[in-house]
């Protein structure tokens, strides 16, 4: 709190806070009272957040086979998981989503068997791409980090298991993977805000995320920088509140005794 | 699939030589932002480290609030932003508008962006620097900048190099965001390709092929200038692993 009464900081924030407010008077908010819009905004929230939590779901999922094939697992499991972290680490992820959703759309309907199932009507909309796209992208940069991780674990642990005559899978859920977890949390969490920076890419296929939704409010109204200003704010709050999740995640991990 | 590969030739009707002016326009952006982000990184990592508290709480709020954002909102704010005061200027000094061209907006609003990440980079390099070597040189009687350009950058360098890599392939993959404010790179070029012949896994991939090619060679390309930088260091522990 000391931190915060020094003069130049409280310099800082007034005119940080007139700045604000002049942003606030000056600009034109009437949007924000039409119901329209609102409706269309608080839709765009919630699908930016679901992309974001179901995509580093999805995408962890993958990453924890790709990491322990690369750090213990066989040449033709480590070849392959090395060279897909390789390929989606080397190309920009904008490519990667134009890829599944003009490659595989154009793709789909010319198979008649995929036309005819049940699936057909999700898979001619573009939000199934765009979670493939930032999955398969989460699932490459984290395949990496858990690489590192598992490789760090103590083989001196890992042989003590082994002696002890554990089974190979108890050793995975027992020892190897909760400290790989352990150490890797702070990274993920960094990686998730990378992760929900990343959302905005979708809305060039037509997802109507927080994005844009902005965009289309740009569009109708003429107006340049208001809409800009409320999404910057919006991914300021929810940065936040990945940030502090992972530090409340972080928290909770038993402390060393010994 | 077989016949959509002529497409990719150089000469019309192949697109080739398109995809080619766009991985120039890409490069060109990529490597002017990554050098504004380096004079940048490196000010504001010697501010950081040197400078007042004034400086160094308004050199948090810029690391802090670029990196807190998606890119894309930056470039489009930075793009308007930065076009709108610019002409306000010359209004008021009675000179007509101008229109920055694209590659001018697209590498000084990318360079801001890099300038966030170097600046965290440099410093924590600068800071792992000995500073016994530091104190050194200054009670020899070594002026500031000598200090700066014989002691810290050279030793600091080897330190800064990894991270560095990793900022240049970021920013060589953010180009990309340039497509969507409408600038003809690569990844908008092979859109473009891909949409009037409809191959577009092959445009796509030929395009992903390019990029991965760029980043196998900087990854390269950074490990040896980061031996030549290591060079008179004492030989590092390898990690325990």
């Amino acid at each position: 709190m000391k931190a915060l009464l020094q003069p130049h900081r409280i310099i800082m924030m007034l005119i940080a806070a007139g700045l604000v407010l002049w942003i606030c008077l000056a600009g034109r908010w009437d949007w924000l009272g039409e119901p329209k819009y609102q409706t269309l905004i608080l839709q765009g929230i919630w699908r930016t957040i679901w992309l974001m939590a179901l995509s580093v779901l999805i995408g962890f999922t993958l990453a924890v086979p790709l990491g322990l094939a690369q750090a213990s697992g066989p040449w033709y499991l480590a070849v392959p998981a090395r060279a897909f972290c390789t390929v989606i680490r080397g190309t920009p992820l904008l490519l990667q989503i134009w890829l599944w959703y003009y490659g595989l759309g154009s793709l789909f309907p010319g198979i008649p068997w995929i036309r005819e199932s049940e699936l057909w009507p999700i898979l001619r909309q573009a939000w199934p791409y765009a979670l493939l796209a930032l999955s398969l992208s989460y699932a490459g940069y984290e395949g990496e980090v858990m690489r590192g991780a598992f490789a760090s674990v103590p083989r001196g642990q890992i042989e003590a298991a082994r002696a002890m005559g554990m089974p190979r899978h108890k050793i995975l859920t027992r020892i190897s993977f909760p400290q790989a977890l352990q150490s890797v949390l702070p990274t993920l969490g960094g990686e998730t805000v990378l992760q929900l920076k990343a959302t905005p890419l979708v809305a060039t296929i037509t997802v109507l995320e927080i994005y844009a939704a902005s965009s289309r409010v740009r569009q109708d109204l003429l107006i340049t920088y208001e809409p800009l200003f409320f999404v910057a704010a919006v991914y300021l709050v929810l940065a936040g509140v990945i940030v502090l999740g992972f530090g409340w995640l972080e928290s909770r991990r038993p402390r060393r005794t010994a | 699939m077989e016949s959509t590969f002529g497409l990719l030739a150089l000469s019309p009707p192949g697109w080739g030589g398109t995809l080619l002016i766009a991985l120039w326009a890409s490069i060109r952006i990529a490597v002017g932002a990554f050098g504004i982000g380096l004079v940048i990184g490196l000010a504001g990592a010697y501010g950081k480290i040197y400078g007042g508290p004034v400086l160094r709480d308004c050199l948090s709020v810029y690391t802090t609030m670029v990196r807190a954002l998606p890119e894309l909102i930056l470039i489009l704010l930075l793009y308007f932003g930065l076009t709108d005061l610019l002409n306000r200027a010359l209004m008021a000094l009675d000179f007509g508008r101008i229109q920055i061209s694209g590659v001018v907006a697209g590498i000084i609003v990318l360079g801001v962006v890099q300038g966030a990440y170097a600046t965290e980079i440099l410093r924590g390099a600068i800071l792992a620097v000995p500073s016994g070597q530091i104190e050194a040189a200054k009670a020899m009687g070594m002026p500031a900048r000598k200090v700066a350009s014989r002691i810290t950058l050279p030793t600091m360098l080897g330190l800064a190099l990894p991270g560095l890599s990793n900022l240049w392939l970021i920013a060589t993959k953010d180009t990309a965001l340039m497509a969507i404010v409408g600038f003809n790179e690569l990844t908008l070029a092979t859109r473009q390709a891909a949409s009037t012949t409809k191959a577009f896994f092959t445009f796509f991939i030929a395009a992903g092929l390019i990029y991965l090619v760029i980043t196998l060679l900087s990854t390269w390309g950074f490990a040896r200038l980061e031996r030549w930088a290591r060079r008179g260091d004492p030989p590092r522990q390898t990690g325990g692993r």
